[in-house]
């Protein structure tokens, strides 16, 4: 479970968050959803030990983070990651040396399953098999928690495609606790549970979603484009 | 590739849909095993709890029948088929129906052009 109690960051004046008050309930997946500069990926940062709250605190399973709780949460980052002078096989070896987590079983399936060649140097990986290596690096890892900042980015519609059977191939269900954010929404929708909508650093509205279709009659993307024009009419 | 789905309508609704009419059309047999919760959800693309609801939402109505630690499987009973398909039929006549009133069609009319439609086809032999 990770809880988010009150927390608000600032860069200087700004800020990125404002008084977040959220819970992720044990073995869910959510969405974070939100335009560019709403404060996913510090949210994201926050949970994963990389950024400290400037007020209130951020918990995983009663635990104040710090960066110690890398060791319980699997972060999958929107920028950087992969080293480029390693080849598959080392940034593979690298992760399973630093995560006790780390399924070398798990990560054999995936290396099937993402497609990808071992001996090849991560540099001249194209951006979609990039994608799928980091991916792969997450995912083998039976971490309590899974972040995955922004996994489709840059990636086309096949692989996208791929991405999303993995992580219902390779999540494990009901035990791990998944927070996603994404711009892709219709993709992402049929594995997400509930999604949080994020604008300028506040929670504008959340929602379960096979709730929202059944009541509401509406797809998480309608429901995320009429929370917008509501925002701007009033 | 993983499926499109509607969007007014509740993916493990739209789930169980697809499997009625799998099964109405002869692609899905009486009694057969359907693939396990975890396998749907990876061929469809979707969370498993989303199988898990189609599957009983299923079951609920005796379209299938899970059978303990074997898994679920296609009811066998013979009139559940022939019920399904006039659920279907009924539901399609529906939507025909209220189509042709939206663009103005009198039901007199209607049920003249339908079979105006079908002895025309049977004349050409086109289907």
């Amino acid at each position: 479970m990770i809880e988010m109690r009150n927390v608000t960051k600032k860069y200087g004046k700004r800020k990125a968050l404002d008084s977040i008050d959220l819970i992720f309930e044990k073995g869910k997946v959510y969405g974070i959803l939100g335009p560019n500069g709403s404060g996913k990926s510090t949210m994201m940062k926050m949970a994963a030990g990389l950024l400290f709250p400037t007020k209130g605190e951020v918990l995983i399973n009663g635990q104040k983070v710090n960066r110690h709780i890398a060791k319980d949460v699997a972060y999958l980052a929107s920028e950087g990651m992969i080293y480029p002078g390693l080849t598959v096989r080392q940034m593979i070896d690298f992760f399973a040396s630093q995560y006790p987590d780390f399924s070398m079983e798990k990560a054999e399936e995936l290396i099937q399953f993402m497609n990808l060649e071992t001996h090849q140097k991560t540099a001249k990986l194209s951006k979609g098999q990039q994608g799928r290596l980091k991916l792969l690096l997450v995912l083998s890892r039976e971490a309590p928690v899974l972040l995955l900042d922004e996994p489709f980015l840059g990636l086309d519609p096949m692989v996208r495609d791929t991405v999303v059977k993995g992580l219902v191939s390779f999540i494990d269900f009901g035990e791990q606790t998944v927070i996603i954010t994404t711009h892709e929404i219709t993709e992402i929708e049929p594995v997400l549970e509930e999604a949080v909508i994020l604008d300028e650093g506040q929670v504008r509205a959340r929602c379960h979603v096979e709730a929202l279709r059944e009541e509401e009659g509406m797809s998480v993307l309608q429901w995320l484009k009429t929370t917008y024009k509501e925002g701007i009419n009033s | 590739m993983t499926e499109e789905f509607k969007t007014s309508k509740p993916i493990y609704s739209q789930i169980a849909d697809r499997i009625i009419q799998q099964f109405v059309r002869g692609e899905i047999k009486p009694g057969e095993k359907l693939p396990s919760v975890r396998e749907m959800a990876i061929q469809s693309g979707v969370n498993p709890n989303t199988i898990q609801r189609t599957y009983g939402e299923l079951e609920r109505m005796g379209v299938v029948e899970s059978k303990r630690g074997q898994g679920t499987f296609m009811t066998e009973q013979i009139d559940m088929k022939k019920k399904l398909r006039a659920d279907i039929q009924k539901e399609m006549i529906e939507t025909f129906i209220q189509n042709m009133r939206g663009i103005g069609v009198e039901d007199g009319e209607i049920s003249q052009a339908v079979e105006q439609f079908l002895t025309e086809k049977e004349k050409t032999g086109d289907d």
